[in-house]
């Protein structure tokens, strides 16, 4: 009882200091001046049409690095702490996967996963990037895991294709400072032409890394969360 | 339009919050965090709206000239795009701990995991 009033109190306090807030919510009518800034001079600096990932790829380029290490901390703690150290045993299936998810998952997976590439690639043209191609990457792997649940996913290839992305995204920035402004300058190579597909400097290269790390990354945690079901609870 | 987002973002607070506190079992705790992130997004995606303006993407329609003038915040767009890989970071490891959580005691009610109250 006196459990349940607290939180009640708590709840309908945090209520009160929101409708205060959304009492005193002002329209803005304009951009800050960075927002400004971004605004007025992303197409001359950046050349990218969604100015969304030019701040997030160049502007705030080391926010998206240090996010990127987080998803790969978040990645070995979840394999670490779900190691398989006991004896395995299949999966009793309680019913057969049914005829439609097993068709539609054989049709639908390339075709889930073309989709995802073609995300993180023309992350710089349209509403996308890296972490959301890499997300449908892995959906595309859960689609393989409902359909047949023995799949095993091969985690060397995972391991390969992560670090591999992993080392040239630092790199593609090392590179910044060497040839450009800065570390993770996207001026490495020629901006190109504004619109086009491979324009923007090195951030359809760097979305491509972002890209695949996430989708390796997701799918190495879920294939992780299957493999402990194997397990004896 | 910014009054329906403000709206849902904080009532999606309130919901998550309260799920947080009053739920025993551990799988809802993890869907009231869950909830609590997608409301603070749509909170911070509301304060950078701008009466009238578009999506910040420099197509056809908003050209490269004066854009500042029609396009919407993109600055705090890119910040919650931050912020929902750390949130789905955050609940991946929750699962993982909930999992190994059932595994030593064969329950994942909150009020048997006792041994570092105090």
């Amino acid at each position: 009882m006196i459990r349940n009033f607290f939180i009640i109190a708590i709840v309908a306090g945090l209520a009160a200091i929101f409708v205060t807030l959304f009492w005193n919510f002002g329209d803005s009518t304009t951009l800050t001046p960075l927002a400004t800034h971004y605004a007025d001079k992303g197409a001359a600096e950046v050349g990218a049409p969604n100015l969304v990932t030019s701040i997030v790829v160049t502007y705030r380029g080391f926010d998206t690095l240090g996010e990127v290490t987080i998803l790969f901390l978040v990645a070995s703690i979840v394999s670490f702490f779900l190691k398989r150290e006991k004896l395995q045993k299949d999966i009793e299936l309680k019913r057969e996967t049914s005829e439609i998810i097993l068709t539609a998952s054989k049709l639908l997976v390339p075709i889930v996963m073309v989709l995802g590439v073609y995300v993180f690639i023309n992350g710089h043209l349209t509403p996308g990037g890296g972490f959301q191609g890499g997300a449908i990457i892995a959906t595309a792997f859960v689609l393989l895991l409902m359909a047949n649940p023995d799949f095993k996913i091969n985690h060397r290839i995972i391991s390969i294709v992560e670090s591999v992305s992993g080392i040239s995204f630092v790199l593609v920035g090392v590179f910044g400072i060497l040839l450009a402004g800065g570390f993770l300058d996207n001026k490495v190579l020629p901006l190109g032409t504004f619109g086009k597909i491979f324009s923007a400097g090195a951030i359809p290269l760097i979305y491509s890394f972002v890209g695949l790390k996430v989708g390796s990354e997701l799918s190495n945690i879920l294939s992780n969360f299957q493999g402990i079901q194997k397990e004896e609870m | 339009m910014e009054i329906i987002a403000l709206i849902t973002g904080f009532s999606l607070i309130l919901i998550g919050l309260y799920g947080i506190l009053s739920k025993r079992n551990i799988i809802k705790i993890i869907v009231g965090f869950s909830l609590f992130d997608t409301g603070l997004h749509v909170l911070i995606v509301t304060v950078g709206y701008i009466k009238g303006g578009t999506a910040p993407i420099l197509d056809s329609v908003v050209g490269t000239t004066d854009v500042a003038s029609k396009i919407v915040d993109p600055v705090p767009q890119a910040l919650v795009l931050t912020a929902i890989v750390i949130g789905l970071g955050v609940t991946a490891l929750m699962l993982a701990y909930a999992l190994k959580m059932y595994q030593a005691k064969k329950s994942l009610d909150i009020s048997d995991f006792k041994d570092m109250k105090w």
